[in-house]
């Protein structure tokens, strides 16, 4: 390479010194630096030069300095002088914030969750308290968005249940239907398929959808609207964040979310009824009849108390990632997906312990 | 002098603000008075909007005591609090408008919200309130087909919608064109005259200083290094104000 040679202890960079030539030259570099002790920088041959060339050189002056303090420098010419002046690092160095030791990251994460932990807690109790409080005061509620709510959570989602929920009530009764076969208990399918939809599935499958689809709908509005200062716009009108943006969804998915799952087992019975027809020469009456006559009121008083219990963790799980949100666009996206994640396994877990309840 | 005869409409003592560990304001003692505009005034990053959401709880300060009309504020509750806040009016730095809803709309919360008012006296009041802010034509666009002036002078509307006795606003005149900047002074000086209303405001341009200010509190790095009248700032001698409108003076 000839933009760079070492000659008699003098070591001379030339020609073009930019972003495109920099990585080959400090290669060069590295290697005439082995070969023996530099006693003087020769930037006179210097033609062209941007603010990458001039890290470069700063950075090259400081190694050979530090190698040899005596360094004498030939200056390079007046216009490439100007580009070095202009882009000269001034700025003081500023302290990295310390690295964090495993332990202590490990610490902060479990002192950080306790926190949260808390915050969910008081935000759930406030959340619940303006609920039942704008049952009876509408006040203070945005105009309208219980209903835009309602569709937005109910009716949109529809296409989704329905179409889940028929595969689902579908491959169940597909998989029993070829063991009851076996056994002649072709008519226990009905059974089946409605006590597993009706007490798990139906509640199951729906929160799942209406957190994927709603819940991340619902965080991403509120730290929208809290990294936009919309937040603190609602506080100086004199209102109640909580009661103005979360009542109403609270209010609306309360009594969408057992109509959902009603749909969502009334669609797979359907999945079933085909498989029933198809596979087991089980008649729609027959089908009807059985599932009704195995269902009890503890069955549907389970499915409904599940179904909006699963409702008021999404919203809550929603309104709490939303309102603590830090940072911009990339904070919203982040805490996006934490409530999904947060709240399909709140779901799953409270789902277990109802069953545990339930059974035990 | 005229102003030891108004009193303090609000007084900040000692008051320090943190963004968790990062301490943000030291000690701010500072008056502010009624019928009055104070300009806070200080490079960008230097605490400015922190100290505005401070003394109006948007933040919690970690202590110190803010006063409105010799009241507390920090120890309020929720709807004593809220009661103040009816008096108060904010306009936010990027206008704060809600996304959602149409510029009429977001005007119209607040008296939707706390008045029994009819829906075509609400619409009168918006129409007067853009009309000040010479923004009429833009009274049923959504904020996202706003720039970023006209957010602000909507969230400008807004902020005035309920007569608010005491108005705070963040930069309104950034990002403006020096004509409608300097209506947005007469809007501000009308205000005063006309209302007797008090401002507070932050901003950076000198005109509008030199239009609209009478008094300024001028912070450096989270401390109030001056409060006075422009004409008190000058003879002070403190070297960064005196930069600061030295360097001004050139633009
Ligand atoms: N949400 C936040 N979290 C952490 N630090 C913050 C936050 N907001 C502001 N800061 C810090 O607080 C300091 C003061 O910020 P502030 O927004 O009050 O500045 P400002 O004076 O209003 O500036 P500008 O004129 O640019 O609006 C800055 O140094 C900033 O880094
Ligand atoms: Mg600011």
């Amino acid at each position: 390479m000839d933009n760079i040679k070492l000659e008699s202890s003098k070591l001379i960079v030339a020609g073009v010194v930019d972003r495109n030539t920099v990585p080959e030259l400090k290669k060069e570099v590295q290697h005439l630096m082995r070969r023996g002790e530099v006693q003087s920088l020769d930037l006179s041959g210097i033609e062209s030069l941007d603010s990458a060339g001039v890290a470069f050189l700063e950075c090259l002056r400081q190694d050979l300095e530090e190698e040899n303090p005596q360094l004498t420098v030939v200056a390079a010419p007046l216009p490439m002088l100007k580009i070095m002046q202009t882009f000269a690092d001034r700025a003081d160095e500023v302290e990295k914030p310390a690295k964090v030791s495993i332990f202590e990251s490990i610490g902060e994460k479990v002192e950080g969750a306790w926190l949260q932990l808390k915050d969910a807690v008081f935000l759930s109790s406030e959340i619940c308290w303006w609920a039942v409080v704008g049952v009876f005061d509408r006040k203070g509620q945005k105009k309208g968005s219980f209903t835009s709510a309602g569709v937005q959570l109910g009716y949109d989602a529809l296409p989704v249940i329905a179409l889940l929920s028929f595969i689902i009530g579908f491959i169940l009764s597909l998989q029993a239907a070829a063991q009851l076969k076996i056994y002649g208990g072709n008519v226990f399918l009905p059974d089946l398929l409605a006590i597993t939809m009706v007490r798990e599935m139906g509640p199951l499958i729906t929160a799942i959808i209406v957190a994927g689809r709603s819940g991340s709908a619902i965080a991403s509005e509120i730290a929208t609207m809290q990294v936009s200062e919309e937040i603190d716009a609602l506080r100086m009108m004199a209102l109640n964040p909580i009661r103005y943006v979360v009542v109403p969804k609270f209010h609306a998915i309360t009594v969408v979310m057992p109509l959902l799952v009603i749909f969502s087992i009334i669609v797979a019975e359907l999945g079933g009824i085909f498989i029933g027809l198809q596979m087991l020469d089980l008649s729609v009456t027959t089908f009807i009849t059985r599932s009704i006559n195995i269902i009890t009121l503890k069955d549907i008083v389970i499915s409904m108390s599940k179904s909006i219990v699963f409702a008021w963790l999404i919203v809550i799980i929603g309104a709490h990632y939303g309102f603590r949100v830090k940072g911009g666009a990339e904070g919203v996206g982040k805490a996006t997906t934490a409530s999904v994640v947060a709240s399909i396994f709140a779901v799953v877990i409270t789902d277990a312990l109802f069953s545990l309840f339930y059974l035990g | 002098m005229a102003m030891q005869e108004v009193k303090p409409i609000i007084t900040i003592r000692n008051l320090k603000a943190q963004y968790g560990e990062k301490a943000v304001l030291h000690d701010i003692n500072a008056d502010i008075y009624e019928g009055q505009v104070t300009v806070i005034l200080g490079a960008s990053g230097c605490g400015k909007t922190t100290l505005l959401k401070n003394m109006l709880r948007l933040h919690e300060p970690v202590e110190g005591s803010v006063k409105f009309w010799d009241t507390e504020i920090l120890e309020l509750d929720e709807i004593e609090f809220n009661n103040m806040l009816k008096k108060v009016g904010m306009l936010f730095q990027n206008g704060a408008l809600l996304n959602s809803i149409s510029v009429m709309d977001n005007i119209a919360i607040p008296l939707e919200q706390h008045t029994k008012l009819s829906r075509r006296i609400i619409e009168k009041m918006i129409r007067v309130k853009l009309n000040l802010v010479g923004l009429s034509h833009a009274i049923h666009l959504l904020p996202s087909e706003l720039s970023g002036g006209m957010k602000k002078r909507a969230g400008l509307a807004r902020a005035m919608i309920m007569d608010p006795l005491i108005l705070f606003c963040d930069e309104p005149s950034a990002g403006l064109d020096p004509l409608t900047s300097a209506s947005l002074d007469e809007l501000i000086l009308d205000l005063k005259s006309q209302l007797n209303m008090t401002i507070v405001m932050v901003t950076h341009e000198l005109a509008s200083i030199h239009r609209v200010a009478d008094r300024v509190l001028f912070l450096d790095a989270g401390r109030l290094l001056f409060q006075g009248t422009l004409d008190e700032a000058r003879v002070a001698r403190i070297p960064e104000i005196d930069t600061f409108f030295e360097v001004g003076k050139f633009e």
